[in-house]
């Protein structure tokens, strides 16, 4: 049975996490972050989970990786800069194939690069989502567990400052997705079997040393993951000239922006990521083939406009039309996050 | 054709295969007591390791129990997240001097403190084995690694931590021992302290620890039949061996 309520999308993320399952949650209190902690550590209680007050970043993250371990869906949520701290265990997550949902409610959008790059060492890769709204945040925290556990790889949700402290209408959709098949990868105690490793360093199985098969495994299926998980949201791209790109909370307001510029009779579309890796580029690349020019609005000094640019391959000129923007506190809600001012950068980028 | 009596045998969990361990080192007759003790008390179906990094990061694949590979310094705080959603296992950790008490000292003081109910084992031979020689945060005065040339100095380098005593201060800890494994009944009383700190957990009375000092003889430069002995004038003088909580 769905369920609606009037929720900052903090929490409203954090209740749908234990509504997909979600029973273990670590954190340490920071801004914008904290939300989610305060909320988990009052829930998860109710529904028998585990909600622990870390003492940083690099021991929430552990814990989480020990519930994880044991195949406990389990979340952690920070940002950029606790993200930054909690990096070497996050590579080494996806080296063990070990499924956890991480939250980056980012101070502004400077966090792309870390989210979808990753700071961490080797070969690994994040799925990375990025709501644009409560609601969103809700489905997305559902597939986001689905995903973690679907491919044994951890899943990202990037959020921001807007995202957690706005307050809107949501829907709990009764179960979105079917429960997670078992788990035989997860420490549990050698019961009736051979003991087993979860290591990011080797295979499983006793007395192998095959190192490589392991590393392997984990990332031989970013192929598949590309192919299967890029989302986006579109508007506009049968006859636009000029694209813009935008992901997350600001992508609203470019999106409301485009439909201002359209109504000016402007031919602009519209392309959402909802996917930060992997990347939506064939979406780009198809509306770039039609369009003259790619507009790309991100509030931090120009991170995603590198994917736009791969997407587009020098088919059409990629502009940036936003920029760093921050108020007082350095969270992220500057003067740039204006849709004044982005139909503005619309209007001069169309007319070049 | 004599009559031949077995008179000793290792223990099923301990899996053969050959090993990179060097000659004299003290870490495999540490493990092989654990495992002992695991398969006596009847644990290994409810046993998880947790395992730090250093060169007995090579036993999880000879252990026939489920093994939680965790990054250098961090297994307190991972073997918490497993404790806490899989109460009845029966947990424990395995770092060494560097993983512990130089990389991770924040983890254990806190896991300590929390009264995390899983077994805390350090094997501390007072250096970094595995890279080859170099000064830990247990490194006694006046040892020589290979990065303190010409012995570890007060005013240069800084003083050891006891990590034992260290634990057994603070609220949470119910059971803190040290044993050495460089003589047969240092190794009598190391299988009774890790005994005594696997019945803490069981009873679910709080947060264990049993630091074991073990021979370095390839990284203290002595000959591996010297490491006792070594282990005895060096080691034993700054950490005392003995219960130190319970």
């Amino acid at each position: 049975m769905s369920e609606r309520a009037l929720m900052e999308g903090s929490a409203a993320m954090a209740e749908s996490a234990v509504r997909a399952g979600c029973r273990f949650y670590a954190g340490y209190p920071i801004t914008p972050s904290t939300e989610i902690l305060e909320y988990m550590s009052v829930r998860l209680p109710e529904v028998g989970g585990t909600c622990m007050n870390a003492e940083s970043e690099i021991e929430a993250i552990g814990m989480v990786w020990g519930a994880a371990g044991c195949g406990v869906r389990s979340m952690i949520a920070s940002t950029g800069q606790g993200i930054s701290l909690m990096q070497e265990s996050f590579a080494e997550l996806a080296n063990a194939q070990i499924p956890i949902v991480a939250v980056n409610m980012c101070r502004g959008q400077a966090d792309y690069f870390q989210a979808t790059r990753g700071g961490g060492h080797g070969d690994y890769r994040f799925i990375v989502l990025a709501p644009a709204s409560a609601q969103e945040a809700v489905d997305l925290a559902q597939l986001a567990f689905h995903l973690a556990d679907e491919w044994r790889n951890p899943v990202m949700i990037m959020g921001d400052f807007l995202l957690s402290h706005t307050s809107e209408l949501v829907e709990f959709p009764a179960a979105a997705f079917p429960e997670p098949s078992a788990k035989p990868w997860a420490v549990t105690g050698a019961n009736g079997r051979r003991g087993i490793t979860l290591s990011p360093l080797g295979p499983p199985e006793k007395l192998s040393t095959d190192i490589a098969a392991a590393l392997g495994a984990a990332t031989a299926k970013h192929a598949a993951i590309r192919a299967a998980e890029a989302r986006a949201e579109t508007a506009h791209l049968d006859d636009a000239e000029l694209v813009v790109v935008a992901f997350g909370f600001p992508g609203r307001f470019a999106r409301y922006a485009v439909r201002l510029a359209r109504e000016r009779g402007l031919r602009v579309g519209f392309v959402r990521p909802i996917s930060l890796w992997p990347f939506p580029r064939d979406v780009i690349a198809t509306a770039a083939q039609r369009a003259r020019a790619v507009a790309v609005f991100e509030l931090n000094a120009g991170q995603m406009i590198e994917d736009v640019e791969l997407a587009v391959r020098g088919r059409v000129p990629v502009h940036a039309i936003g920029g760093i923007s921050h108020d007082h506190s350095g969270f992220g809600v500057g003067p740039l996050l204006n849709v004044d001012y982005i139909l503005e950068r619309i209007e001069a980028v169309y007319a070049a | 054709m004599s009559h031949l009596e077995k008179v000793f045998e290792t223990t099923d969990l301990l899996l053969r295969t050959e090993h990179s361990l060097c000659p004299g080192c003290g870490e495999p007759v540490a493990l092989r007591t654990i495992l002992e003790l695991i398969g006596e008390l009847g644990l290994r179906e409810r046993t998880i390791c947790v395992a730090g990094i250093g060169c007995y990061t090579a036993f999880p694949m000879i252990m026939d129990v489920d093994v939680l590979q965790a990054l250098h310094g961090r297994a307190p705080s991972v073997a918490t997240g497993v404790k806490r959603v899989r109460p009845d296992a029966f947990v424990f950790t395995m770092q060494g001097d560097g993983d512990m008490v130089s990389e991770g000292l924040q983890e254990v003081l806190h896991a300590a403190a929390r009264g995390e109910k899983f077994t805390a084992v350090v094997f501390n031979n007072a250096v970094f084995g595995e890279t080859g020689g170099h000064m830990t945060a247990t490194t006694v005065l006046g040892q020589h690694t290979k990065t303190t040339i010409g012995g570890r100095d007060r005013e240069r380098h800084g003083n050891p931590i006891r990590i034992a005593e260290l634990i057994a201060q603070l609220d949470g800890s119910a059971y803190v021992a040290r044993a050495a494994v460089h003589t047969p009944s240092g190794i009598k009383l190391a299988r009774q302290y890790l005994h005594d700190a696997f019945r803490t957990q069981l009873d679910g009375k709080g947060f264990s620890l049993v630091e074991i000092l073990t021979m370095c003889p390839t990284d203290w430069f002595v000959p591996p039949d010297q490491g006792p002995a070594f282990l005895e004038r060096n080691l034993v003088p700054i950490y005392p061996l003995g219960v130190i909580k319970q």
